[in-house]
């Protein structure tokens, strides 16, 4: 178990040491001047100097990596150019990834339970009606793009409906349930991109559990359905859904990009927009970088799971 | 092999947009290659033939493909002869004047330029049903090639590759693509570029374990013994006993290629005119006003979007039934 861990952390750290390169390289290798896209094209020489010396243009690209990883490992990445100048890259960095933990957590909350409820209902009822109409609707939802979903949501819920909000974040100070209240429509949205993926995904664990040689002995030791499931299927079942859960999770977090915009919402999304639209690129770096940190903890954390669920995975996992 | 669609498909082609590839990182419990392999392998060309056309059969009758080619049809035919389905230009002020509400005169009501919102969401088919298949076959013909050659080799390369593309994975496809694109500026050749680079390590992957599920199998090993060479084994040995696959996989790309498109032009990252007719970009220049209850500027945009994209994901899942049938 221990080499298994050890060895899934080597290769994330080798994953990311792959993007630090990359968001190493982007100033670098971006036609015109960056220095000049951020101070703007009036910006006078002293200026433009000021920003190509603290963007670390005049070191060698090897220097600029090494200084990068300074900042990773110290969580220090200096101040905003054009994002909200001045301000620690850090402090914007964590506020919205605080505002995306929000919306995350709450989708979770509503995806999790709604959708291994569908792919266990469709699982049961294999080959029926019932199966066929949620698997289909439950395509059709999760081919849309999100912020198609967010448009949808506006046009005929927030608009029609009082108790719904157009805009994602509530007024500062709110309450919690005001808070949630607010996030209900971009959670929905959410809901409607992951359920047929995440209930497809159940679905097959189920129905290939229940096909197996264990599940059928326990049906004929004259067990319930219900005690089948628990004590013999859940955990099988399950895996393939704690796996896909795991790298969702990052995507939840860097990839909500148009949704957090369709609802105004300043998650991690839309701060690494921000930084691009204004040529920011410390917090551009850190906004990336924070993205990629969360989807592997997300995903080792889904994989020690499917570890711990079933040991035969963490053996077929060393070996890989 | 029939009934195999349900057990075999553990983690069917994954329709989460967003997720350009988020099949799980495990290999063991769900993959979709293995167990429910297209044509058997070692059936010669008759039989091969037959299973074709026994796929083909499923296909034709099955009604999510129908329905799949009527839409992708008619956006098709948009994006060809804008002309013959609409009478007005996508930049003309129309008499009904702006913001009308949809009526007999403006089908679709009209924007706030006055502009024609049914003619706009016409004449938006063309550059996406450009773009997203030009990206696509791309990203195929590159990822097909490095999926097989990893998977046939093995060896360092395809160690090293297969972290370049889990670290590429790792990062959502629409965020490294809005790092990219800045990056090298918002020329159509760039975004293309961009979409079908980002799209190459999820092909990779399938393609990949496919070849390696496939190199074990007794055929390839004949081929090994009679002495041909490894670029034979793989063009003609292998290839055509993956194709189903590459098909399937190209199709359910061509969905996300269509999403990653739309999200780009929303985002405001293709370039060109926000004026052009161009469905993320009215969406974009249009949702603002949904508050103020000018709901069909924005909506029917994104009700096309939303109807392009089921009719691929629609042909994509009929091919994967057909394959696995």
């Amino acid at each position: 178990m221990l080499r298994f861990i050890i060895r899934r952390l080597l290769l994330a750290l080798v994953t990311l040491a792959f993007l630090l390169v990359v968001v190493t390289l982007i100033p670098n290798i971006a036609p015109g001047d960056p220095a000049r896209k951020i101070a703007g094209g009036t910006a006078s020489p002293e200026r433009l100097a000021e920003v190509t010396e603290s963007l670390g243009l005049n070191d060698s690209v090897l220097t600029q990596l090494l200084d990068l990883t300074t900042s990773v490992l110290t969580l220090d990445f200096g101040d905003s150019f054009s994002v909200a100048t001045g301000e620690p890259v850090m402090s914007l960095v964590w506020t919205a990834l605080a505002a995306s933990a929000k919306l995350v957590g709450l989708a979770l909350l509503v995806i999790i339970p709604i959708s291994i409820l569908g792919g266990l209902i469709t699982a049961y009822k294999k080959d029926t009606w019932i199966d066929r109409t949620i698997i289909n609707i439950g395509i059709a939802l999760s081919a849309i793009p999100d912020f198609v979903a967010g448009v949808f949501l506006l046009a005929f819920l927030a608009v029609p409906v009082d108790f719904f909000k157009v805009q994602g974040a509530a007024p500062p100070g709110a309450g919690v349930l005001t808070q949630v209240q607010h996030l209900l429509l971009p959670v929905l949205a959410v809901l409607m991109v992951y359920f047929g993926y995440i209930a497809r995904v159940t679905r097959s664990g189920t129905i290939t559990a229940l096909d197996s040689d264990y599940a059928r002995t326990a049906f004929m030791r004259g067990l319930t359905t219900q005690q089948v499931f628990r004590n013999h299927i859940a955990r099988n079942a399950l895996q393939p859904t704690v796996a896909v859960l795991g790298t969702q999770l990052g995507y939840l977090f860097g990839g909500m990009v148009a949704l957090e915009r369709v609802f105004n919402y300043q998650g991690v999304g839309n701060l690494i927009l921000t930084a691009v639209s204004r040529a920011d690129y410390p917090v551009l770096r850190a906004g990336v970088l924070a993205v990629a940190v969360i989807y592997m903890l997300a995903t080792l954390s889904a994989d020690l799971v499917v570890a711990w669920m079933n040991p035969r995975t963490r053996q077929s996992l060393g070996e890989n | 092999m029939s009934g195999t669609s349900d057990t075999g498909a553990a983690a069917p082609t994954p329709q989460n947009p967003d997720a350009g590839a988020a099949e799980p990182t495990l290999s063991t419990p769900q993959d979709p290659d293995e167990g429910s392999k297209p044509a058997a392998p070692v059936v010669p060309g008759e039989g091969r033939k037959q299973i074709r056309k026994e796929q083909f059969r499923v296909l034709y009758t099955s009604p999510g493909f129908i329905v799949g080619v009527l839409i992708v049809g008619f956006w098709v035919l948009a994006s060809v002869f804008p002309g013959l389905l609409t009478s007005f230009d996508p930049k003309q002020f129309v008499d009904a004047g702006p913001r009308v509400t949809p009526s007999g005169d403006a089908w679709l009501g009209t924007d706030r330029n006055g502009w024609d919102v049914y003619t706009r969401v016409i004449y938006g088919a063309r550059k996406i049903l450009t773009i997203a298949p030009v990206a696509t076959a791309l990203a195929i013909v590159v990822g097909t090639f490095l999926g097989l050659i990893m998977g046939y080799y093995k060896g360092w390369v395809d160690e090293v590759l297969s972290r370049v593309i889990e670290s590429i994975l790792s990062i959502p496809v629409i965020l490294m693509a809005i790092v990219v694109i800045f990056t090298f500026g918002r020329s159509t050749a760039v975004i293309i570029g961009t979409i079908a680079v980002l799209f190459v390590p999820a092909i990779t992957r399938t393609i990949r374990s496919a070849a390696i599920a496939e190199s074990d199998l007794d055929y390839v090993m004949s081929a090994k013994m009679r002495g041909e060479s490894g670029f034979f084994i793989v063009t003609r040995e292998i290839l055509p006993n993956v194709t189903g696959l590459v098909v399937v996989e190209g199709t359910v790309r061509l969905g996300y290629a269509i999403f990653t498109y739309t999200t780009l032009a929303f985002l405001g990252f293709v370039g060109g005119n926000v004026t052009d007719a161009d469905w993320g970009i009215d969406v974009s220049q249009n949702y603002e006003q949904i508050a103020r209850e000018i709901w069909w500027p924005s909506v029917f945009p994104a009700a096309a979007i939303a109807s392009l994209v089921i009719g691929v994901n629609l042909i994509a899942d009929s091919f994967d039934k057909a394959v696995k049938s």
